[in-house]
C-alpha cells in the first residue's frame, strides 16, 4: 500500500497513519485531545485500523497490554498530551515489568512551546524513560515514519516492552512525503537470539548430572512462544516443571510432570521443589522477590542454569553457573538436541529418587482451601467453578490481589495466552481493560476478567467502551467487601486491626445496577447453590457484557504463603501450619 | 568496593545523558565523577564514568547500560593500561610573602598559572586524581579561594582504538 503513497505531499498526521498501516496495526485504543488532534483527523478515514475510544487513558494502555498478550502482535495506544500522556504512565511500567510488547503515541505541545509550561505540556518522554524500554520524541514531521517503524521493532523484539513516540503538534501538522525506511538506524540494539553453543553442551551436561533438578518457568517462555518446545523438553528428561505466575499456561496444568506455581502463594510442591533442588534449569524467569523469598536462603543446593534474552536478567539476583543468552525459542530446541546426544551416547539422568519426594510434597499438600461454616459463598469455589465451566480455552484476566492469586491457583490453565495479569507491576484496575483488549484481540474466544471489587472500582468505566463497541467481555467480580490482600495481611501481621480495607462494597455501590446503567447485564450470586446456574447464564449472555457480582465471605485467606521478607522454607500451608519436608529435615 | 573507569560510546541525541544519569541513580549506583564530549565522529558522543562499586555491581551496571538503545559500546578502563587525567582549575590566595612558594609548587607539580591578581593566583593543573589531590593538599594552607574539577577522561595506551569499525560505519560525513 505505500508505493502509491510515495512522494504524494501529505501531512505529519496522515504520514504517521500510513505508518501504522505498514507497520501492520488494525487496532488502537485511545482518547483525542488538543495536541493530538491533528492525528484524529486522518484516522477517521483509515480503512484498515479500527480506533476504540476509551473512557480514560489508563484504559488504553491496559487494554493494549491485553490486546499483546493474547495476539501476539504489539499492542497500541494513543493519548494526547499533559495529563492524557501522564495517565498512560502506569501501564507503561507495567508493561515494562512484564515485558509486554506495547508502543504508545502521544501527541506533543508544538515543538517551539515545549519547555515554556504550555498548557497540557508534560515532558513525557522524561517522565517515562525508566519505565520504558526506550522513547521518542519527534519534531519533525519527516522523521514520523521512521520513528514508528523503530518503535515496534524495539517493542517486538530482544526483550518486549513499551516503546513511547511523542509528537509535537508542529510535527503533526506540517508537510512531509511518506518514506518507509528500509532499514533501521539502531546502530546500539543487537538483542542476541543465538545462544552459545558451549553453553547449552554445558547444561545439558550438567541436566544429565543432576539429581534433583527444576525447570523453573517464567513469562519469557511464553513471550518466546515456546511452549511446545518446552514440552519436548520436559517430556524428554522427566524433569518436574513449575511456572511461575507469569508462565501460568506456558505447560499445561493437568500435565503429570508440572508441579504448579512457585512462589509467595505457590503450591508446596513447587516451593519446595526449588528449594531443595540440586539444579535450577531456569527459562526466561528472573529471580524476582515474589518467587525467591529471602534471597539469601533461596535454594542453597542448587547450580543455576539461566537462559533468558535480556542479559542484565542474568546475574541480577542469583548468580549463574552456566548462563545462556538468547531466544527461547531456539534455547530450548538446541537443549533438547544437546540432551538427546547424550542420551545416544549412553549418558541419562535418573530423578526417580527426586520425584518420589516432590511427587509426595504434591500429593500430601495440594492446594485447597476451607468452606466457610457459615454457608457463604467461598471466593476460591467460584473461582474454581468458574474455571472448570468456561473452560481451558477461554482467556482469564485478573486484577491484583487475593482473586488474582486464587485465579492464578484455581483456574486450571492448559494453553498459552489464557492467563493476563499484572504481575511485576502489581497494579490494581488491570482485569477490566486488559479483558477488553484481549477480546478485541481474540475476538472468538470468552473472555473473563476476574476483579476483586477493590480493583474493579479503580478502572471500571470500560465496560462502557465494552458496550458500546461490541466487546462482550465477561467479569467476575468476587467481592468481599475489603482490600482482601492487604486485609489479609493486616490479619496476620497487623493483629487484625483493619486500617483502611472496609470498602462497604456489600452496600455501595450496586455492582447489578452499576452493570445496567452500563448498558451491561448485571447479576448477582450470594449463595454456593446459584454459582452454576450464574456462571451458565453469563455464558450464554454475548449481546453485551456482563458483570456478576459475586458476594463473598470477606476472612477468606490466600494459601499457601511465604510471608514477605521471610525464607521459603518456612512457607505455611494455612495458618501456624507448615509442612513437614521429610525426614532429613 | 573499587573505584572503575568506563568510556561510553553513546549516540549523540537529545535525553542521552538524561537516559544514563537516570539508569545510575534509579539502580542505586553511585556515580564520582561523569564526563562528556565529542568524539572524532561527529554522530558519537564519549562518556567517562568512574563508579565506586564491587564487580559484580559493575556487570550489572554495564549489563544495564548496555540496554540502553543509544549506548553503542562500553569498554572499561583499568588504570595500567590507560592514560586517565582530569583537569583541575583553583583560585588560590598569595601575596607578595607566599606568591613565590605557591609558584614554586606550580612548577614542581608541572602545573601552570593561568591568571595573578593582587591577592590570588589561578592555577591549572592535570593529571591523575592522585596527583590533583596532592597538590591541593599543599595548596590548602595558603587559603583556597576556588575550586573547580572535570570529570576524568580516559584513553587505553597502544595503538587500537575503541571506536572500531562499527561505530566507525555511524560516520555520515565522511
Amino acid at each position: 500500500m505505500g508505493d502509491n503513497r510515495m512522494g504524494e505531499q501529505i501531512t505529519g498526521a496522515q504520514s504517521l497513519v500510513y505508518a501504522l498501516e505498514t507497520a501492520g496495526v488494525t487496532d488502537v485504543f485511545g482518547i483525542p485531545g488538543g495536541a493530538i488532534l491533528p492525528l484524529y483527523d486522518p484516522l477517521m478515514d483509515s480503512s484498515s485500523i479500527r480506533h476504540i475510544l476509551v473512557r480514560h487513558e489508563q484504559g488504553a494502555g491496559h487494554a493494549a497490554e491485553g490486546y499483546a498478550y493474547v495476539s501476539g502482535k504489539v499492542g497500541v495506544c494513543m493519548a494526547t498530551s499533559g495529563p492524557g500522556a501522564t495517565n498512560l504512565v502506569t501501564p507503561l511500567a507495567d508493561a515494562n515489568m512484564d515485558s509486554v510488547p506495547m508502543v504508545a503515541i502521544t501527541g506533543q505541545v508544538p515543538s517551539q512551546s515545549i519547555g515554556t509550561d504550555a498548557f497540557q505540556e508534560a515532558d513525557i518522554r522524561g517522565i517515562t524513560m525508566p519505565i520504558t524500554k526506550h522513547s521518542f520524541l519527534v519534531t519533525n514531521p519527516d522523521d514520523i515514519p521512521r520513528a514508528i517503524a523503530e518503535a515496534f521493532h524495539l517493542a517486538s523484539t530482544g526483550r518486549p516492552g513499551p516503546v513511547l513516540v511523542d509528537v509535537s503538534k508542529d510535527a503533526l501538522q506540517g508537510n512531509t512525503t511518506f518514506e518507509w525506511p528500509s532499514s533501521l538506524d539502531l546502530p546500539g540494539y543487537h538483542p542476541v537470539t543465538r545462544p552459545h553453543a558451549k553453553q547449552i553442551r554445558e547444561a545439558a551436561r550438567m541436566i544429565i548430572d543432576a539429581k534433583a533438578p527444576v525447570l523453573y518457568v517464567g513469562g519469557g517462555v511464553m513471550r518466546a512462544r515456546a511452549s511446545q518446545a518446552l514440552m519436548r523438553l520436559a517430556e524428554l528428561t522427566g524433569i518436574p516443571v513449575v511456572t511461575t505466575l507469569m508462565a501460568r499456561g506456558a505447560f499445561p496444568d493437568s500435565h503429570p510432570l508440572h508441579l504448579g506455581m512457585p512462589g509467595m502463594h505457590g503450591t508446596v510442591a513447587a516451593v519446595g521443589a526449588l528449594q531443595k533442588s540440586d539444579l535450577l534449569i531456569t527459562l526466561g524467569a528472573r529471580f524476582d522477590d515474589r518467587v525467591t523469598g529471602r534471597l539469601s536462603t533461596f535454594a542453597p543446593d542448587a547450580a543455576i542454569i539461566h537462559a533468558d534474552i535480556d542479559p542484565a536478567e542474568i546475574g541480577k539476583n542469583r548468580d549463574a553457573d552456566v548462563p545462556i543468552v538468547g531466544d527461547l525459542a531456539e534455547i530450548i530446541p538446541d537443549l533438547v538436541t544437546a540432551i538427546e546426544a547424550e542420551y545416544a551416547a549412553g549418558r541419562r539422568g535418573d530423578y526417580e529418587a527426586w520425584w518420589s519426594v516432590v511427587g509426595g510434597w504434591r500429593e500430601t499438600y495440594p492446594l485447597g482451601y476451607d468452606l466457610p461454616d457459615d454457608g457463604s459463598l467461598s471466593p476460591q469455589y467460584v473461582i474454581e467453578r468458574l474455571g472448570l465451566i468456561s473452560g481451558p480455552e477461554s482467556i482469564y484476566a485478573a486484577g491484583v490481589g487475593q482473586h488474582q492469586m486464587w485465579a492464578a491457583q484455581f483456574v486450571k490453565y492448559e494453553r498459552p495466552d489464557s492467563w493476563i495479569n499484572s504481575g511485576g507491576l502489581g497494579t490494581m484496575g488491570f482485569a477490566v481493560p486488559a479483558a477488553m483488549g484481549a477480546k478485541v484481540g481474540a475476538p472468538d474466544r470468552t473472555v473473563w476478567a476476574v476483579d476483586g471489587d477493590g480493583c474493579f472500582q479503580m478502572t471500571n468505566q470500560e465496560l462502557v467502551t465494552c458496550a458500546i463497541n461490541d466487546i462482550p467481555i465477561k467479569v467476575a467480580l468476587i467481592n468481599n467487601s475489603s482490600l482482601g490482600m492487604v486485609r489479609q495481611w493486616q490479619t496476620l501481621f497487623y493483629n487484625e486491626r483493619y486500617s483502611n480495607t472496609d470498602l462497604h462494597s456489600h452496600r455501595i455501590p450496586d455492582f447489578v445496577k452499576l452493570a445496567d446503567a452500563y448498558g451491561c447485564h448485571g447479576l448477582r450470586c450470594e449463595s454456593p447453590e446459584e454459582v452454576d446456574a450464574t456462571i451458565e447464564k453469563a455464558m450464554g449472555m454475548n449481546d453485551a457484557p456482563v458483570v456478576i457480582d459475586f458476594v463473598v465471605h470477606r476472612d477468606a485467606m490466600v494459601w499457601p504463603m511465604v510471608a514477605a521478607g521471610t525464607s521459603n522454607d518456612d512457607i505455611m500451608v494455612a495458618r501456624s501450619m507448615a509442612p513437614l519436608w521429610g525426614s532429613d529435615d | 568496593m573499587s573505584r572503575h573507569t568506563l568510556s561510553v560510546l553513546v549516540q549523540d541525541q537529545p535525553g542521552v545523558l538524561a537516559r544514563v544519569a537516570g539508569l545510575f541513580s534509579r539502580r542505586g549506583f553511585n556515580i564520582e565523577s561523569l564526563a562528556v564530549g565529542p568524539t572524532e565522529i561527529p554522530s558519537v558522543s564519549r562518556m567517562t564514568i568512574v563508579v565506586n562499586v564491587e564487580g559484580l555491581v559493575l556487570e550489572q551496571v554495564t549489563k544495564q547500560l548496555n540496554k540502553l538503545i543509544n549506548v553503542l559500546k562500553i569498554v572499561e578502563l583499568d588504570e595500567a593500561s590507560s592514560v586517565q587525567r582530569e583537569i583541575m582549575l583553583v583560585k588560590v590566595k598569595a601575596d607578595a610573602e607566599t606568591r613565590s612558594h605557591i609558584l614554586e609548587t606550580v612548577q614542581l607539580f608541572r602545573a601552570k598559572v593561568v591568571d595573578v591578581a593582587n591577592d590570588a593566583v589561578t592555577i591549572e593543573a592535570t593529571g591523575k586524581h592522585e596527583k590533583l589531590e596532592a597538590l591541593l593538599r599543599v595548596l590548602e594552607p595558603y587559603g583556597i579561594k576556588e575550586l573547580v574539577k572535570s570529570g576524568l577522561v580516559a584513553m587505553g595506551r597502544g595503538p587500537r582504538s575503541i571506536t572500531d569499525r562499527s561505530v566507525r560505519s555511524l560516520d555520515r560525513t565522511g
